[in-house]
């Protein structure tokens, strides 16, 4: 199975991590992903603040290069995932909207093209049972809170992925490599997003909750699907012991047994080996 | 009786204000409403009372992160968070200083520079945003040193080939 792939700004920069260990999770399940040339910046948290029509058309201008491919676009950061989608479900649904951007954009938008997140992929195309028997060193011990934030699946017309409230997705494919997932209630509240510079006190206070939560949880770290909330948990908790923020797919890479786990591991602002070590993962 | 300011934000945003019944769930589910004056379910009977002033000198538009939250849970399928941008795209188009100088400072940062490269670039948006910005210098300097150490900051800006058309769409979209 072949898919595109949309990055995004983070996981050259920040989100690093995310990046490469969705990619070798990716080749190491036999899954190709082909980075789209020449993509632009989603818009992210700002682009709409200014105007909703460039906060459609910079997506659009990357759905347009996905076009060319027969092939679903595969999108880690949640972030970008729901303004992909966004802009797609506004040239699907509205034909004032599509008309507008394909004159703006100059291309015929075709709806050829399915925007899915990694998650959605992993868990549909591959299933919680492949990603079971691919377990080598099963995360047998470790306890982890499953952390989506907003964007993945609010507003729920949009995303279309999982449960606003109490998603799942994540956790099924966590204890198919041997995670022990703690119930939670917090797997979707918001980590203060883009506030994280200019109002570092509400950051590190929506932050330093979740961080509590999680401990309350009896977890040992968050596993998350956004650059931005990654960075966040893990720039803004004040407390001590701080709680390490893994991705997803470090995780998966981990339990398959990847040799690369430990290069991403190296990239994190609180390292989470000692968690590792700890249960002996 | 409707405003003229609930005509502009349901333009801007796609949304009928008219709709809120004032359940307040928006504000109950907020996760940034400790910070604000309002809360997104007063601002929005604010808007229908015409309270323009009130609403643009605060700084509660300017907090909405736009997690969907609101939008989520609003029983009349209002998305909120859309006429928080609405009322900021107002905000900014009458003159007025926003109430989060600096959150509007990231915004105008961060499209600047997408603007220029087509994509996002920390190390070039974060230097500006340090120096620009009213939050103390220092702050946030180790957590930079140690994301660039790691690697996550690369210096310079990659050139891709979309970036002549970002430029076109952010001249096309201007109306």
């Amino acid at each position: 199975m072949n898919y595109s792939y949309y990055p995004g700004c983070s996981l050259h920069s920040t989100g690093l991590e995310y990046g490469l260990s969705t990619r070798a999770v990716f080749k190491h399940l036999g899954l190709g992903l082909t980075e789209l040339d020449g993509w632009n910046c989603c818009g992210a948290s700002s682009a709409h603040v200014f105007d909703h029509n460039l906060a459609l058309a910079l997506p659009a201008q990357t759905l347009s290069l996905a076009q060319a491919f027969d092939r679903d676009l595969v999108i880690p950061c949640a972030a970008c995932y729901n303004r992909l989608k966004g802009a797609d479900m506004a040239m699907r649904n509205d034909a004032a909207t599509r008309s507008q951007l394909e004159s703006m954009l100059g291309f015929q938008y075709t709806g050829s093209v399915a925007v899915r997140p990694v998650l959605a992929v992993l868990a549909e195309d591959v299933g919680v049972k492949r990603i079971a028997e691919e377990t080598r060193h099963p995360l047998n011990g470790l306890k982890v809170v499953t952390y989506y934030g907003c964007l993945l699946v609010r507003p729920p017309e949009i995303a279309q992925f999982d449960d606003p409230d109490n998603p799942q997705v994540m956790a099924e494919l966590l204890r198919a490599v041997g995670a022990e997932v703690m119930p939670w209630s917090h797997a979707t509240d918001c980590c203060g997003g883009s506030l994280s510079l200019s109002r570092s006190d509400v950051v590190q206070n929506l932050v330093g909750k979740l961080a509590e939560r999680a401990r309350e949880a009896g977890a040992d770290t968050i596993a998350t699907a956004c650059p931005l909330c990654q960075v966040n948990l893990e720039m803004r908790q004040t407390a001590e012991p701080k709680v390490p923020a893994f991705y997803f797919t470090e995780l998966l890479g981990l339990a398959f047994g990847l040799s690369d786990s430990e290069k991403w591991f190296s990239k994190h602002l609180i390292d989470p080996r000692p968690v590792l070590e700890r249960v002996a993962v | 009786m409707n405003s003229n300011l609930v005509l502009e934000v349901d333009r801007l945003s796609g949304q009928q204000i008219g709709l809120c019944y004032h359940c307040h769930k928006c504000t109950a589910g907020c996760p940034v409403v400790d910070a604000m004056q309002y809360g997104p379910d007063l601002l929005l009977r604010m808007v229908a009372l015409g309270r323009d002033d009130a609403i643009f000198k605060s700084r509660d538009i300017w907090l909405c992160v736009g997690c969907y939250t609101c939008a989520t849970r609003c029983p009349n399928g209002i998305n909120i968070a859309a006429t928080m941008d609405g009322l900021r795209q107002i905000s900014l188009a009458r003159g007025y200083a926003a109430g989060e100088r600096d959150a509007l400072l990231f915004h105008r940062l961060f499209m600047g520079v997408v603007k220029r490269f087509g994509r996002s670039h920390e190390a070039f948006m974060l230097g500006l945003f340090k120096i620009l910005s009213k939050v103390p210098l220092m702050n946030d300097i180790p957590a930079g040193i140690g994301l660039f150490v790691r690697g996550k900051v690369p210096l310079l800006p990659a050139r891709i080939t979309a970036s002549a058309q970002v430029r076109q769409i952010f001249q096309r979209s201007k109306k």
